[in-house]
């Protein structure tokens, strides 16, 4: 993992994961509020329990606060944020323009992401950008982190960003090659935050591939979960989210509780201490639309934190 | 093409009135559109639309015309995509900032709208453009749109 060392300052999630911690990453969305208190109201309450938050941008193909301003806003007030970068609503001068004006701000990670189509959101005849896609949006901030615009002119200091990207865990077939895992790590990846992965046994079977082929010893995977918050909406999540597939006897346990809240709170937190003993796996990614509190409570009951002090 | 494009502006009067006959013509084939079916015909249409005018005014398929509102220069040959005027670059000759070489499409349009007799149309403030129309047949939309319109008018008289 040398590509990680270039990174200048770094920041608590790179040192945790450097030191073989468990990390642990959760989701805040921006407000529609031009108020920042909105901001530290929600992922205020992670703070100290998360070794990063991640900020989402433009989720869902609507709009909200700027991702880079709650990033800031986060920063500016101890949170370390992993900033959510799409391709899909600047093109590459502003890309950049806004790395650079990330780090300045304190950001010491982004998350590059290809973004929801527009057509998916409630202003559907907006334009699609997509003047990069993921890959060169990656090798753009490994190139700028390196101390120079992809056209060559230097920039001093460098941002040292610490670069993830996206994968999603999924059933494989034995022809199955790493290529695009590759690419994205020889484009600058340093670590990946995944899709929602309920499925222990797939996701078991996911990383032992990885881990054969030499993808773990080159970045840190981080597993996407949350805590489900009823029977109806784990199904909804199956059939409408591109790569979930949560097991039905998860969904027969939520369905069958008196409250599915704290049920899908405890199902997470089981998934959170299987994760632990995954081979390849570096930490989790907990994700949950609007449900910081609840991924509170989980990382909380979870012992995750407990376990790492007493290691140390 | 180029020379085409600026002959269509300097008869910006004349295809204003053939658009009119031909708007009026559309109008009448919409029952027979119907019957065909709008999804079976836009794929021959749009063909036929971006042959047609691509040839006369450079069109670039953007779903949306607005030649009638741009004294018959399509907006959509200014660098910039702009849909509401010139930008400030435009040079004293009338040349685009980005192409010199190329008149401002937003010059010609002004010009063209004044041979036109509803030419000042042009001072309307055109809604952002709706990406998902793009490639497809103006002319079809127009006259589903237009028949509506026209329905909506004959049940208001009833």
């Amino acid at each position: 993992m040398d590509d990680m060392t270039e990174s200048r300052r770094g920041g608590g999630l790179q040192a945790a994961l450097r030191r073989g911690d468990f990390a642990l990453t959760a989701e805040t969305s921006p407000p529609d509020s031009a108020d920042p208190a909105r901001v530290l109201e929600r992922a205020g309450m992670l703070k100290g329990l998360a070794d990063a938050v991640n900020v989402t941008d433009g989720a869902g193909a609507r709009a909200h606060m700027s991702a880079l301003a709650c990033a800031a806003i986060l920063a500016r007030d101890g949170i370390e944020p992993v900033l959510q970068f799409t391709v899909r609503d600047r093109n590459r001068l502003a890309l950049q323009a806004d790395l650079l004006g990330a780090a300045a701000l304190g950001v010491p990670n982004i998350l590059c992401l290809y973004g929801d189509d527009p057509t998916a959101g409630d202003q559907p005849d907006a334009k699609g950008v997509y003047d990069l896609d993921t890959r060169d949006l990656l090798s753009t901030a490994r190139c700028m982190s390196r101390g120079s615009f992809p056209g060559g002119r230097a920039i001093e200091p460098p941002p040292g960003l610490f670069i993830g990207a996206a994968d999603a865990p999924r059933p494989l077939d034995e022809n199955w090659k790493p290529d695009g895992i590759v690419a994205k790590i020889d484009a600058g990846a340093n670590f990946f935050q995944t899709q929602y992965c309920f499925d222990m046994a797939v996701l078991r079977r996911y990383m032992a591939r990885l881990v054969d082929e030499g993808i773990t010893e080159r970045a840190y995977y981080l597993i996407g979960i949350g805590p489900l918050t009823s029977a109806k909406s784990a199904r909804w999540m199956n059939d409408k989210l591109f790569g979930v597939h949560i097991p039905e006897p998860l969904i027969v346990r939520l369905e069958g509780a008196a409250d599915q809240r704290a049920e899908g709170r405890a199902i997470c937190a089981e998934l959170l201490a299987e994760l632990r003993a995954i081979d390849g796996v570096s930490g989790a990614h907990l994700m949950a639309p609007g449900g910081e509190e609840s991924i509170a409570r989980v990382i909380g009951d979870s012992g995750v934190l407990a376990a790492r002090s007493s290691a140390a | 093409m180029y020379a085409v494009r600026h002959w269509s502006v300097r008869n910006a009067r004349l295809l204003e009135w053939l658009y009119n006959k031909f708007f009026s013509l559309l109008l009448r084939l919409h029952p027979l559109f119907e019957r065909i079916g709008y999804s079976r015909l836009e794929a021959p249409m749009a063909a036929l639309e971006r042959g047609i005018k691509g040839f006369m005014f450079d069109c670039r398929m953007c779903g949306q015309c607005a030649l009638r509102s741009s004294g018959m220069s399509c907006p959509m040959n200014c660098p910039k995509s702009l849909r509401n005027g010139p930008c400030g670059g435009v040079r004293l000759d009338g040349g685009c900032e980005v192409i010199p070489d190329m008149r401002c499409v937003w010059v010609e349009a002004w010009e063209g709208a004044q041979r036109m007799d509803e030419g000042m149309v042009i001072t309307v403030v055109q809604d952002p453009l709706d990406q998902r129309l793009a490639e497809t047949s103006s002319w079809l939309r127009v006259t589903r749109e237009g028949s509506m319109f026209a329905d909506q008018k004959n049940e208001g008289r009833e």
